[in-house]
């Protein structure tokens, strides 16, 4: 254990010879490349399409193969294979849009159907192959859970340069893509060609299937192109620092899997690559600030807390002024006495003064909600923050107006 | 080909095939008419590390303790699916492709450390099937489907599909109104006091039973093909939700048996010693039946709409 624990911290500096670093550092640019175009096809609510065109590009991987060997090609022409798979896989992304615009089937099942058709026409393919006898076509089933133990120095290095060029063609088009991310429809309108960017879109993530498929393998590497962006949407709003984000956890994902399974004999590649995604995305989920579940819970918690509270202090207002029984609960009450705002049965100063806010500003939501609700931003936490802070000091008064009319004279004053 | 040898070899992992398509076929039509395709494409892949979990800890492939895992997975990962959608307000697609590719991931790690142990469960198992290993030994003839002592002996995948067939098909005929009202219309059902919400799961718990009793046998690649294939094939040629049910049942057997055929006989036409693998095939079928339906089906295919600019009568969804 002590001895693999070791080749994987070599691996993770580039310190294990220059084979495994190279390969480390292509499946690395992988990862990133990923990132950063899945991002824009989760953004643009496609993410399961790129299931589709990955299980798609196997047929065409054994296609290529068939081909190769028809023309007395060398056993194992990658860029053959992969151009395959590219064609393939293009032609599935193709078919389930043609498949929804032309019919009345949706596009979840249009996806299911490329699916399981191309990959089962795969499969047909590859039982076709093996009857052959021919050298080289156990290096075809392992572009199915991908294998970089099987993968050649030059290839890469020709991997890494690969992914980079698609990182730099996103950058490229990042204008182009946001804006059809964010609103196709006016995106239209103002004369863009929606349906070419789209197309370059999908292109890039052929591209970046294409080139995972001997890393990651073509079931899996769907999980490289949605997990980085799930995970970055959760840390931030802008889309600069998803993509960079985005691209920062597929990298780390992959340079860590990639490392573990080169220090690990029976780790598969494509495997570990996903489980590190995962657990990065876990982390999102619960620690991310603002939209993390455990930033989510407290401020909900909060939120009831402070709402139980000012209720409390209402409650007491309005029993003090009408000599009525007091209604609180006990650990209401306790926790009002802790703070310093009840002593003796009977509110403080203080506590009075945050009464008298409470209470009002209860009023002014109740007036919020009969003039017109659309004037307080939708993030606002309805009945619970202070209205004077939400709106501008013209809706202020106007709110105010209208609390005079049913109000008591101790609140004209 | 003698009759032993068709009742030994062929006879049993075709009626394994065509159960298989004829369950995941009829259940795939609430999948397509409620836009649920993927949750069969989630569920099938999600269930892997629940069946190498049981594998290990039973030491074999023994049924139970795989379908016990299975079930385990596959409900976990609808309870993931939900959670992650709900905390993350992550659109469901997206939710389901984060849940269901992490799984099996984790079911490929696990499957590897598996695998390195034993050599009685590998990846080809799980992701093509293996009908070809479903054998008869007991049959000797046709005269063995009535021989008790014979039909003992059936392989264990057939009558596990057999039985959830039966249970299957005797809940579809019990809850047929329900069934039919949930799925055009959860709001009428639940204001007519049908819980819309039991039925949902229901189908959902009924898709993974129907995946993971499947799987083993046929492959994940084939449950896939069969729960999404014959039912929107069905779609193209059909309104009425009887007709719907018929034919996507029709299809899926029809694609388990040409399937088949293709892949075992066809190439042994040209003489060829060797066969396909008939899982694939199968799938490949049900494409074919679809792309023939999308092209030339009466009502809604391509020629019909675009070519002949017969445009379809608008005519509202008959339940």
């Amino acid at each position: 254990m002590d001895g693999a624990l070791s080749v994987a911290l070599e691996v993770l500096t580039f310190r294990a010879g220059y084979n495994a670093s190279v390969v480390t550092l292509g499946a690395t640019c992988l990862g990133v490349a990923a990132g950063v175009v899945g991002t824009f096809t989760f953004l643009r609510r496609r993410a399961l399409i790129s299931d589709a065109m990955s299980h798609a590009t196997l047929p065409g991987v054994v296609l290529a193969f068939l081909l190769g060997i028809a023309f007395g090609l060398e056993q194992r022409n990658l860029p053959l294979l992969l151009a395959g798979a590219a064609v393939t896989g293009g032609l599935g992304v193709f078919l389930v849009q043609l498949i929804t615009r032309s019919s009345r089937i949706t596009e979840d099942a249009a996806i299911g159907i490329v699916l399981s058709v191309f990959y089962g026409l795969g499969v047909v393919l590859l039982t076709y192959v093996q009857s052959l006898s021919v050298g080289g076509q156990a290096g075809l089933e392992s572009f199915i859970l991908g294998q970089t133990a099987a993968m050649r120095r030059d290839e890469a290095i020709a991997l890494a340069i690969l992914a980079l060029a698609a990182i730099v063609s996103t950058v490229l088009l990042f204008k182009e893509f946001r804006l059809v991310c964010f609103d196709a429809e006016f995106a239209r309108g103002l004369g863009w060609p929606v349906f070419r960017i789209d197309l370059l879109m999908a292109g890039l993530s052929v591209f970046v299937t294409v080139i995972g498929l001997q890393t990651v393998g073509l079931i899996l590497i769907v999980a490289l192109l949605i997990l980085p962006p799930v995970a970055a949407r959760f840390w931030s709003d802008d889309l600069r620092t998803i993509v960079i984000l985005s691209g920062c956890i597929g990298g780390a994902s992959a340079w860590i899997g990639a490392a573990l399974s080169a220090a690990f004999a029976d780790l598969p590649t494509g495997g570990i690559i996903v489980l590190v995604a995962g657990v990065l995305f876990v982390v999102s989920l619960l620690l991310a600030p603002r939209r993390g579940a455990v930033a989510n819970g407290w401020r909900r918690m909060s939120l009831a807390f402070r709402l139980r509270r000012d209720r409390a202090l209402a409650e007491l207002l309005a029993a003090e002024r009408e000599a009525g029984p007091i209604t609180i609960g006990q650990q209401a009450r306790l926790w009002l006495i802790l703070s310093g705002y009840l002593r003796n049965g009977r509110l403080t100063p203080l506590g009075r003064q945050r009464a008298m806010a409470a209470d009002r500003n209860f009023r002014l939501w109740e007036e919020v909600l009969r003039s017109d609700r659309a004037m307080v931003p939708p993030e606002a936490a309805f009945g619970i923050d202070p209205v004077e802070r939400l709106l501008s000091t013209e809706q202020l008064r106007s709110l105010e107006r209208g609390l005079l009319r049913p109000a008591g004279p101790e609140h004209a004053s | 080909m003698t009759w032993m040898e068709f009742m030994q070899v062929d006879f049993p992992a075709l009626a394994t095939a065509i159960l298989a398509a004829l369950i995941c076929g009829v259940l795939g039509n609430f999948l397509v008419l409620r836009r649920q395709s993927l949750m069969g494409d989630a569920i099938s892949h999600a269930v892997l590390p629940g069946i190498v979990v049981g594998f290990i800890v039973a030491g074999s492939r023994s049924t139970l303790p795989m379908m016990g895992g299975a079930v385990g997975a596959a409900v976990l990962a609808g309870v993931l699916i939900e959670l992650v959608r709900r905390f993350g307000q992550i659109e469901p697609g997206a939710a389901m492709g984060v849940v269901f590719t992490v799984m099996f991931a984790l079911g490929v790690v696990l499957l590897e450390q598996a695998a390195a142990h034993s050599v009685d469960l590998d990846a080809d198992c799980v992701l093509y099937g293996q009908l070809e290993d479903i054998l008869w030994f007991e049959a000797s003839g046709w005269w063995s489907l009535f021989d008790r002592e014979a039909l003992s002996g059936l392989p264990r995948e057939l009558t596990t599909l057999a039985v959830l067939a039966l249970v299957t098909f005797a809940l579809l005929g019990l809850f047929y109104k329900e069934i039919k009202i949930t799925t055009f219309d959860a709001g009428l059902a639940s204001a007519l006091g049908i819980p819309a919400q039991a039925f949902h799961y229901g189908l959902i718990l009924f898709v993974s039973l129907a995946a993971i009793a499947s799987f083993e046998a046929v492959g994940s690649i084939l449950v896939i093909a069969m729960l999404i294939c014959p039912a929107a094939t069905a779609r193209l040629i059909t309104d009425r939700y009887g007709a719907q049910l018929m034919l996507s049942g029709l299809f899926g057997v029809g694609s388990a048996v040409f399937g088949y055929v293709a892949a075992g006989f066809v190439p042994g036409w040209f003489g060829a010693d060797w066969a396909l693998s008939s899982s694939g095939m199968m799938a490949v079928v049900s494409g074919v039946f679809f792309g023939i339906a999308l092209v030339a089906g009466p009502r809604y295919g391509v020629l019909a709409t675009r070519v002949f600019r017969a445009a379809p009568v608008p005519r509202p969804e008959t339940i």
